[in-house]
């Protein structure tokens, strides 16, 4: 299907069209790394997104350039929204410029996110490596805030750096819980890094879980994703049930373009999250 | 038994994840000369070049094998925690560690002599048959995860 059938953004003829953004205004712009941002977001008039649930994500639009897919990574219920978004290309580096002050364009939420009901009961083990973290964070506030009706939860959080870890400071506070084992690793460090070293694939031999009654949530780079799922798998994990969220590159975000297909699946309807099952194959394929 | 053992050596050893099964006798003879080690965070166990005649087996804490460069500050590339082991270059020749060993908290290890465990593995070849057997693996995924950090699995 033409995607030129989709709505101009930035078209005034366009705005109440379903597909047309919501203006926001950026609240606050904190520095993770340096070239990661994450965005506070307020809506501009009483005209807000929907609620959101964990792993569902927004297509942000920076005026006059583009739009992008990026994870929701916190929200409120007056209709705040928290992104984290990494520069890559030209619609991410445009999101990272914004300033407190500027207006962005949100349509959304969009996806089926981390099954977290479903999980109850279970053990859960959480792997986020990289940019990982982010789409995560909301599933780990709602586990948190349920934390007894959940099993053992393990987290594993990867990065290159130290100075690569995203979200560092609430993470080391998650620590501190007596409720939650948290392990964090980076491929190399300085003298001044005290934690582990190694990718995160290692420390899953070691993380506390008991594999046919666990579930596990794994977002990241596909090759890292893949690497952890295969990792689960020889500790017995089903793959059915490791879910892992994945990127495609995505236009219309409503299953309506046929960009982010996948055999009979549409990522962007469909995922990103789906079953290591379902995508193992997919997995191996550089686009589809 | 051989008097000159160290009896909580042993233990330690034969509890040792590594040693877990082999024969008690092979324990008692490698465990000749070994003694406990205690650090405390920072301390450097061992330094890239320096002579390496140990095995090391983590019992508690963590530490940190790095590398040097001439033009930049030593590089933490793998950290060790208990129940690992510390060290091959011991078994080979020209027998100098090929990293830094440093501890990143207090850290208790079993200090084995290489020489004696080399001299052990040659006089009983089924000892050394059954020690390379547990030995490589360990080496494989070392090679293995340095492969997946070679990759960048975090980069996109
Ligand atoms: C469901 C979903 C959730 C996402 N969540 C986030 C998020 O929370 N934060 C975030 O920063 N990004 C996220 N992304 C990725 C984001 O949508 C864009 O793909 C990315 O920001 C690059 O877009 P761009 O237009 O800036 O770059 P482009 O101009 O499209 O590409 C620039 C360069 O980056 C490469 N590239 C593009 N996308 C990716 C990618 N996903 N991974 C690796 N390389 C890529 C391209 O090959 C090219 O070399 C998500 C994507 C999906 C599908
Ligand atoms: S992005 Fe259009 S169908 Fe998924």
């Amino acid at each position: 299907m033409a995607v030129s059938t989709l709505p101009d953004p930035a078209s005034p003829a366009d705005a109440g069209h379903p597909l047309a953004p919501i203006p926001y205004v950026v609240r606050a712009v904190a520095t993770e790394t340096p070239d990661i941002v994450t965005l506070t977001l307020v809506p501009r008039s009483t005209k807000r997104t929907g609620p959101f649930r964990p792993g569902q994500f927004n297509m942000l639009y920076a005026f006059g350039v583009g739009e992008s897919a990026i994870s929701i990574s916190g929200g409120s219920p007056d209709g705040q929204l928290i992104h984290t978004v990494q520069s890559l290309g030209k619609v991410s580096n445009a999101l990272t410029r914004l300033t407190p002050g500027d207006t962005v364009g949100v349509r959304g939420p969009y996806g089926r996110g981390w099954p977290v009901a479903e999980a109850k009961g279970r053990d859960l083990v959480i792997v986020a490596g990289g940019l990982g973290l982010p789409p995560l964070r909301p599933a780990l506030y709602e586990i948190f805030r349920n934390r007894e009706a959940y099993g053992r939860v393990e987290i594993i959080d990867g990065a290159r750096t130290p100075k690569n870890l995203v979200f560092y400071d609430e993470v080391q506070g998650w620590r501190r819980r007596s409720d939650l084992r948290v392990q964090v690793t980076v491929d190399s460090a300085g003298r001044d890094w005290y934690g582990d070293v190694g990718v995160v694939t290692t420390r899953i031999p070691d993380a506390r879980f008991d594999p046919e009654r666990t579930t596990a949530f794994v977002c990241g780079p596909e090759i890292m994703m893949k690497l952890t799922a295969q990792a689960l798998v020889a500790r017995k994990v089903p793959a059915e049930t490791i879910f892992l969220s994945m990127e495609r590159n995505m236009k219309c975000a409503i299953g309506f373009c046929g960009h982010c297909q996948y055999q009979s699946s549409f990522i962007c309807r469909d995922g990103p999250v789906l079953r290591y099952s379902a995508v193992q194959t997919l997995l191996n394929l550089k686009e589809v | 038994m051989n008097p000159e053992v160290n009896h909580k050596v042993v233990r330690e050893i034969a509890s040792h994840p590594f040693f877990h099964g082999m024969s008690r006798e092979f324990v008692e003879t490698i465990a000749v000369e070994g003694e406990e080690r205690l650090f405390v965070a920072d301390d450097m166990i061992a330094s890239e070049g320096g002579e390496a005649d140990v095995l090391y087996l983590v019992l508690e804490g963590k530490v940190a094998l790095e590398l040097e460069a001439a033009d930049r500050p030593p590089i933490t590339v793998q950290t060790v925690g208990p129940g690992e082991l510390v060290g091959w270059s011991w078994l080979v020749p020209p027998h100098r560690w090929r990293f830094n060993v440093r501890a990143l908290k207090r850290t208790r290890l079993v200090a084995l002599d290489g020489g004696i465990i080399r001299r052990t593995l040659h006089a009983r070849p089924d000892w050394g048959f059954e020690f390379m057997v547990r030995f490589m693996p360990l080496l494989a995924e070392r090679l293995e995860n340095t492969r997946i950090q070679l990759l960048d699995i975090y980069g996109r």
